[in-house]
């Protein structure tokens, strides 16, 4: 399957913490390696989490909460809330429907369809804005007939949901099919000649099954949800304490120079960043430990 | 597209969950997708020419590109090094370390584009050590770089390590055992197995800091003819309102992600068969 992305439960297994011992390198070349590594993450990846913190409270916890006493910034949180409690749900119904049809049945075209799935992690986020743009906005296709019925859609509320979809479209999916692929059918054919519906199969065998895989994907899906930039700016139009988000709340404070405002704000998404780093570590281990078990 | 099931199954629900994906995806995906391609097709050649190939767009197409080749080759280096010594070698924290790769996939790109901008702007954590020695992280071609690797590195890392888990031990030691040196064995042996998923993940990189544009315009600076991405002059023209021109630019990087799906999809597919023998 194409991936613009890498993360699988299946294929991502927790490191293990001993190796075979004839086939290994020098100790000072493990060593060299080993702090060359740990440097680079260091300097790469810890080092930008620890700044969004030190920025954050640079003048102080009272600075730091006042950040979030601004009625601007309740209602882009509310907003980015909103956002990925529609997405993330549609994504995941759309998910599973897709995975069902594609692990429970043999048709033409098969391939092509997972392909299509995978394409809006293809797509530039600011083109995954621009394509709404182009069917809602103004001079869009239906453009002219939402304005005559006083719909918006672009600059407003329904747009944004719209673009984080599409940037979270593939998550759920992509993680439940390759899980639902090694699995089989023996199990629901049993479950459908022992008398179950289609549902109770369903809900009884498949479920069950698969619900770590489904964690991970939604999991997977919301932090992206939550922390899209570039298609939710095209289609927001930065209207203040109506459609912005989060991220887009952030990008304002920041270029009028409150930082430690725009920091504060980032800290929320750097939290939330750490806690699905987390629980994927989490669900992977689960996830691991149920198969040795099995 | 017509689907329609080769073989009869006894279970149910073909039709409900194939007719709501395909319904789904071509209203979420498909259709406003296609949009891009059918507003061009109304543009004349000439307008389209000039849309994409103005000195401006060309300035920011060598950007993106050649920076997003750069990052993805810098994440192929530490990405293997990274993604050997996490399968290989015993250290403490190595959960923690593993887990972290991932965080430019889990933190937002607005936020790691200011947190970047903070450190290697000049008085900033190491912009300040680089100030004089002459070098401009931030507001530079080099920020672009710096924001594009971040984004792009766990895609090595992460192709790599399932293929390192997998070797077969019995490889090295026959390799071993026939006379081969350490070194020997690693370039003879282990590295011709690594190059299909090395090229992946680089592709992937690569395809990723493509479209970047979250991280990138806040460390950028976003001087016209100098760190101009892509996808931000694609939102400098439609903050114009010239929906024609972001819309003909839009076209052109579609189609080179879409080359680049394919590519990895071939590479993968080599991959795996490489991996079967």
């Amino acid at each position: 399957m194409a991936s613009a992305t890498v993360s699988n439960l299946q294929r991502h297994r927790p490191p293990a913490t001993s190796q075979p011992k004839v086939t290994q390198d020098p100790a000072w070349v493990r060593w060299l390696l080993t702090t060359i590594a740990l440097l680079f993450v260091g300097f790469f990846l810890l080092l930008p989490l620890g700044a969004v913190f030190a920025e954050a409270f640079r003048r102080g916890i009272k600075a730091y909460f006042a950040a979030f006493n601004d009625a601007d910034a309740l209602s882009s949180i509310r907003l980015t809330l909103l956002a990925a409690a529609i997405s993330v749900p549609a994504n995941l119904v759309f998910g599973v429907a897709a995975a069902w049809a594609i692990t429970k049945f043999d048709f033409r075209g098969k391939s092509l369809l997972i392909t299509l799935i995978d394409l809006p992690f293809a797509v530039s986020p600011v083109i995954s804005g621009l394509i709404y743009v182009l069917v809602f906005g103004l001079q869009g296709w239906f453009g002219p007939w939402l304005f005559e019925h006083d719909i918006k859609i672009i600059f407003a509320v329904p747009g944004i949901v719209l673009a984080t979809t599409f940037v979270t479209f593939p998550f759920v999916a992509r993680e439940i099919i390759p899980l639902m692929q090694s699995q089989g059918t023996d199990e629901e054919h049993a479950a459908i000649t022992l008398g179950a519906s289609g549902w109770q199969t369903f809900w009884r065998v498949t479920l069950p099954s698969i619900k770590w895989g489904l964690f991970y994907g939604i999991i997977l899906c919301n932090a992206r949800a939550m922390g899209e930039f570039g298609a939710v700016s095209v289609v927001s139009g930065h209207i203040r304490g109506e459609t912005n988000t989060i991220p887009l709340h952030v990008e304002i404070l920041y270029n009028e120079y409150n930082f430690v405002g725009a920091f504060a704000i980032a800290s929320l998404l750097a939290v939330l960043a750490i806690i699905t780093l987390v629980l994927k570590s989490f669900i992977e281990w689960k996830f691991h430990q149920g198969r040795a078990e099995a | 597209m017509a689907f329609s099931q080769s073989r009869r199954s006894a279970l149910p629900g073909f039709n409900l969950s194939l007719g709501y994906t395909v319904f789904y995806l071509g209203l979420i995906v498909l259709v406003p997708l296609s949009a891009t391609f059918l507003r061009t097709a109304g543009m004349t050649w000439e307008h389209f020419v000039q849309a994409i190939a103005s000195p401006r767009v060309m300035a920011a197409y060598r950007i993106s590109f050649g920076a997003s080749f750069l990052a993805a080759l810098v994440n192929l280096v530490f990405g293997l090094l990274l993604a050997w010594v996490l399968v290989r070698y015993p250290f403490p924290g190595k959960k923690v370390i593993d887990a972290l790769v991932d965080l430019p996939f889990a933190l937002p790109t607005a936020v790691a584009g200011i947190a970047l901008t903070a450190i290697y702007s000049k008085n900033g954590w190491i912009g300040q050590y680089l100030e004089p020695l002459g070098i401009k992280a931030a507001f530079s071609e080099l920020g672009v770089l710096i924001a594009l690797t971040f984004i792009g590195l766990p895609f090595v890392v992460r192709t790599l390590q399932p293929v390192i888990e997998e070797l077969e031990p019995e490889l090295e030691e026959a390799s071993t055992t026939l006379g081969a040196s350490r070194w020997q064995t690693i370039t003879r042996v282990i590295f011709p197995e690594l190059v299909p998923p090395l090229l992946t993940g680089f592709a992937l990189s690569f395809a990723r800091a493509l479209g970047e544009y979250g991280s990138v315009v806040f460390i950028s600076g976003n001087m016209p003819m100098r760190t101009e991405i892509v996808p931000l002059l694609i939102m400098t023209k439609l903050e114009q309102y010239d929906y024609r021109g972001a819309t003909a630019i839009a076209v052109v990087m579609l189609v080179a992600s879409f080359v680049l799906l394919l590519v990895i999809n071939l590479l993968q597919k080599w991959s795996r068969r490489y991996h079967r023998i």
